[in-house]
């Protein structure tokens, strides 16, 4: 017998032939107190981020260009596609490890951030890159608009499609392996500057830098 | 029903880390006589202990989150081979392979084969329990193959050659000047002047590693969680570490007990809510991973999953028992115990320690391989009210104790306890003998100093090895009785 067809049956053998069935009480929160676009829910994502150490700015969709660029001023920073940001590195084609270990910082979009517990997802979606791009550099500058952020975890994940390979970001890495001290910054980006865009309605569907062509 | 009835195998000895070298108490007399350690770990467990607190005193619908974890789990092992077929098919469609392992011996075959395919001689792997306990580094170290660690509390306990201690941080038992010590000692190249800042620690282990994740060819991990319906795996961590080898690699080998799928999407709403506040005691750990197969054009693009048994069937056997396998591994548990917070992790013998260790080491093994560990508790419930999914450990460690004694008096030798209690019907049976016992009795005072007698003779010394006994009174009720002032009528 494979090993498939032994484990399956030592399964059933140990549920028995009608193994009884559980109901599942759902009856914890699914919604928070703050709709997308309410402006204490933009409130609390910068305080949860801020929390965990991250740099946390905040602009509007026409000043956004000009914080990017002061944010990164001096950096090589990579982008992902379709992202056109003077002077960056585009990651097409596709920036060896060593390559993306040499720039100073990497600038994305996301796809949802939940402010309940500070989390930013990313995709793999348009600006925000295949996965490696976001974790070789040292830095990652993340922009965040008003419309892609809920409160609670359950919203979140109800956003997000499982099929795409999905990477969620609570603040910088962090260890507390030594004596539960925590310390910011391992193997991930040590730094981690998030952008809040709010305030009409975005100029471009991921990142707009207001700079293309 | 116990699993024995139903020949459900055990993880088999010989190979992994379930068992221990010798019993719990042995152990722990060990353990209790180091002070730095106890230290390290009081230090340690309280820290993360109001962590814990902290986070979930946040959360006003805590309580049913707890019921809906532990609901989806019970129903999730109900139809476990339904769901791990599904898991099968998800992640098969979507380019991945999946590989049964009946035991720690077939999984660590199948693993080294895979890793040999591709010609590697070298692993980065993610912090894993499920790897651990069946020994795959030794297995890998066996084949020429070397696996590195990169969680930095492994990659501590790695480097020096010592044995994990706690499910989520592995070197809780070392403190900051011990791991620059270790650092000093078995870290290539380290800078000779490192001092124990914690930041410059993490510094040296980032600087070690991250040659090693940009060229590695095969990553190895675990999995926190795998979604039935979508063939989703998932790993929750900290550091980045797990992005590295989930991310970098050409080939990724993810091993994950049985118990670990879940049946929807849905349902990690529950969990990744649980697990962090639980473990670490944050809103949400740094990094959760997901990923479904294999993406063009995004990490490995080749993916195997192994599924492990190794004794989990024989834990679902035992519908007293079965509910260890809900255990998310947050190790909430080992934070709160009076046992573990004295003791530490190595006294249990097993990868799993604490708590949900000394349910489910014995059971995983059989109760005769790990007899001593459901013992190892003072049933003070701290762990079941910590516990994620409601696990009620000290219910299931009763239970184990009675398997204990069962499995022994089916046996040939008599316990201590069982001709302790022969020779008390004995004398209780009749008024002559209970009289000349009293007297005997009263001899025990010359053993006893300020009241307690700390050492017995064998086989009476099973019980003072563990506790004083108070001496007996100068008087036998009996006497007292009659002695009693203005009462002459007996």
């Amino acid at each position: 017998m494979s090993a498939r067809d032994e484990i399956l049956n030592r399964i059933r053998t140990a549920n028995g032939p009608t193994p009884a069935a559980v109901p599942i009480p759902r009856d914890y929160a699914t919604t928070g107190a703050y709709a997308t676009g309410a402006p204490e829910l933009l409130d609390l994502l910068a305080d949860r981020l801020h929390d965990y150490r991250a740099a946390v700015h905040r602009c509007t969709p026409d000043e956004l260009a000009a914080t990017l660029a002061e944010l990164t001023r001096g950096w090589r920073v990579a982008v992902p596609e379709p992202l056109t940001v003077p002077g960056a590195v585009p990651d097409r084609p596709t920036l060896s490890h060593a390559d993306l270990d040499g720039v100073d910082a990497v600038l994305t979009g996301c796809a949802a951030a939940c402010a309940d517990t500070g989390t930013i997802v990313l995709d793999a979606g348009a600006g925000q890159g295949r996965r490696a791009l976001t974790l070789i550099p040292d830095r990652h500058v993340c922009v965040i608009h008003a419309e892609q952020v809920v409160q609670t975890v359950p919203e979140l994940l109800r956003r997000l499609d499982p099929s795409r390979p999905l990477t969620l970001i609570s603040g910088p890495s962090a260890t507390s392996d030594i004596e539960l001290d925590r310390v910011e910054g391992v193997h991930g980006p040590r730094t981690l500057i998030v952008v809040i865009v709010d305030g009409g309605v975005p100029a471009g569907p991921i990142v707009s830098t207001g700079s293309r062509g | 029903m116990t699993s024995t009835f139903l020949g459900m195998p055990h993880a088999p000895r010989g190979v992994g880390q379930l068992r221990g070298d010798e019993p719990f108490p042995a152990a722990a007399h060990k353990a209790l006589a180091d002070r730095q350690l106890r230290r390290n770990l009081g230090h340690a467990t309280a820290t993360i202990r109001g962590k814990r607190a902290r986070a979930v005193a946040e959360l006003a619908d805590w309580e049913q989150l707890r019921q809906a974890g532990e609901a989806i789990k019970a129903a999730t092992m109900a139809r476990l081979d339904e769901h791990l077929l599904s898991l099968e098919a998800a992640v098969t469609a979507r380019g991945g392979h999946v590989h049964w392992a009946r035991d720690a011996v077939e999984a660590n075959r199948i693993v080294t084969d895979l890793v040999r395919a591709t010609g590697a001689t070298e692993v980065v792997k993610v912090k894993s329990m499920a790897t651990q306990e069946i020994g795959l580094n030794e297995a890998l170290a066996a084949a020429g193959i070397t696996a590195v660690e990169t969680d930095l509390a492994e990659l501590i306990v790695q480097l020096g050659h010592d044995k994990p201690s706690h499910i989520l941080v592995p070197a809780i038992h070392r403190n900051r000047t011990e791991i620059r010590d270790i650092f000093l000692r078995h870290m290539p190249g380290v800078d000779p002047d490192l001092t124990d800042e914690p930041r410059r620690l993490a510094m040296a282990a980032r600087a070690h590693l991250r040659a090693k994740f940009l060229t590695a060819k095969v990553a190895v991990s675990g999995a926190n969680f795998a979604v039935a319906e979508t063939g989703t795996v998932t790993v929750v961590e900290s550091e980045g570490n797990g992005r590295m080898c989930l991310t970098l690699p050409d080939t990724l080998i993810t091993v994950m007990g049985i118990e670990k799928v879940v049946p929807t999407w849905t349902d990690l709403e529950v969990f990744l809510q649980l697990l962090p506040r639980s473990s670490t005691g944050e809103r949400m750990n740094p990094y959760t991973s997901t990923w479904t197969g294999v993406t063009a054009g995004d990490g490995p693009q080749e993916f195997h999953l192994v599924l492990l048994d190794n004794g989990r069937t024989a834990v679902l056997a035992d519908s007293a028992g079965r509910s260890a396998l809900h255990c998310i591994r947050c190790s909430a548990c080992l934070n709160v115990c009076p046992v573990y917070e004295r003791t530490g992790g190595h006294a249990y013998g097993s990868v799993y320690p604490g708590p949900i260790g000394a349910i489910l080491s014995p059971q995983l093994t059989g109760i005769e391989d790990n007899a001593s560990l459901p013992y190892a508790s003072s049933l003070c419930g701290a762990c079941y009210d910590v516990c994620p999914v409601r696990i009620d450990i000290p219910s299931i460690l009763v239970h184990l104790r009675g398997e204990h004694v069962e499995a022994r008096e089916r046996g040939l030798l008599p316990s201590a306890e069982g001709l302790a209690m022969a020779v008390a019907a004995w004398a209780m049976a009749a008024p002559r003998r209970f009289r000349f016992a009293e007297r005997l009795l009263r001899l025990g005072r010359l053993l006893g100093r300020s009241g307690r007698i700390r050492r017995l003779p064998p086989p009476l010394s099973a019980w003072t090895a563990a506790r004083d006994l108070p001496a007996p009174p100068a008087q036998t009720f009996r006497q007292w009785w009659r002695t009693r002032p203005g009462d002459g009528t007996r």
